[in-house]
């Protein structure tokens, strides 16, 4: 890839980031606030969901109108053991740190020592999950 | 952009919408964040470098970001250390086996209208509100 090109994803990777943290989602108690349906719900999640998801959706439907660009196929993979198990176990680990990995990288990027023991931590679990189970996916 | 409102939460995710739709065309692949930082994490990964440049940007964008609105920057820490350790592993676990995250399964994915991460993404919305309802009343 020319350099040009990856100068984009640096652009491309700080509009993310700037979501990210606008949105409030760097903030854990904003996202468990979010999960605790049983308690003081926060609906702020949701509407950060539905932005992207529109926008994401939109946007595709508009650019697989044009020819020569490379899109991602849109085919669903089967919804198998590896799919069940692993999104149960990153919800429950969601749940409990009120991370995901996006906000995770956010906060290491700005030191913040929940981020300094959660990335680590999430880097070994992604070794372990390639290491014995493929990086495939 | 001080005061938080869920005209923040609409406007970030757009933000993040549109940063995926970008990275989609430009990889030609699901720019979700636990799939382009795992790959980096695989020798044999050709396309390296705009995946550590995507996720440079992330960091410094939210870092910029964190800078200029205090609304951004607030940051309640709500758990123990050690859970934010167990998490770490679980997430990065679930994620890489599952095959996405909220961006890579939730965002992209069901912005494509795909069965399979919709259904990735009920079932971790769902055990994450389980496990935040048992923490919150047992633990706590």
């Amino acid at each position: 890839m020319k350099a040009g090109k990856l100068v984009l994803f640096l652009a491309a990777g700080g509009l993310f980031g700037t979501g990210l943290a606008v949105s409030g989602m760097t903030d854990p108690a904003r996202v468990i606030g979010f999960l605790d349906v049983f308690g003081a719900w926060d609906p702020a999640l949701l509407f950060v969901m539905a932005g992207a998801v529109g926008v994401y959706g939109l946007g595709m439907v508009i650019l697989r109108r044009f020819d020569g660009l490379k899109l991602p196929s849109a085919g669903s993979s089967p919804i198998d053991y590896r799919l069940v198990i692993g999104s149960a176990i990153f919800g429950v680990g969601w749940g409990l740190g009120g991370f995901c990995p996006g906000p995770a990288l956010a906060n290491l990027g700005a030191l913040r020592i929940e981020a300094l023991f959660f990335v680590p931590a999430m880097a070994i679990g992604m070794l372990l999950a390639q290491r014995f189970f493929g990086a495939d996916r | 952009m001080n005061h938080y409102t869920l005209w923040h939460a609409l406007i970030g995710g757009i933000l993040i919408g549109l940063a995926s739709l970008l990275a989609t065309v430009w990889s030609g692949k699901i720019p979700g964040i636990s799939g382009v930082s795992g790959r980096l994490l695989v020798a044999a990964t050709p396309d390296k470098a705009w995946r550590g440049i995507f996720l440079s940007g992330l960091i410094g964008g939210a870092a910029l970001s964190f800078a200029l609105w205090q609304s951004a920057a607030l940051f309640r820490p709500m758990r123990p250390l050690i859970v934010m350790f167990v998490a770490g592993l679980l997430v990065g676990f679930g994620t890489r086996l599952g095959g996405g995250c909220t961006s890579g399964h939730g965002v992209c994915g069901i912005g494509m209208g795909a069965k399979d991460s919709i259904a990735a993404t009920l079932i971790f919305v769902a055990t994450a509100m389980v496990t935040v309802f048992i923490y919150n009343r047992m633990v706590l």
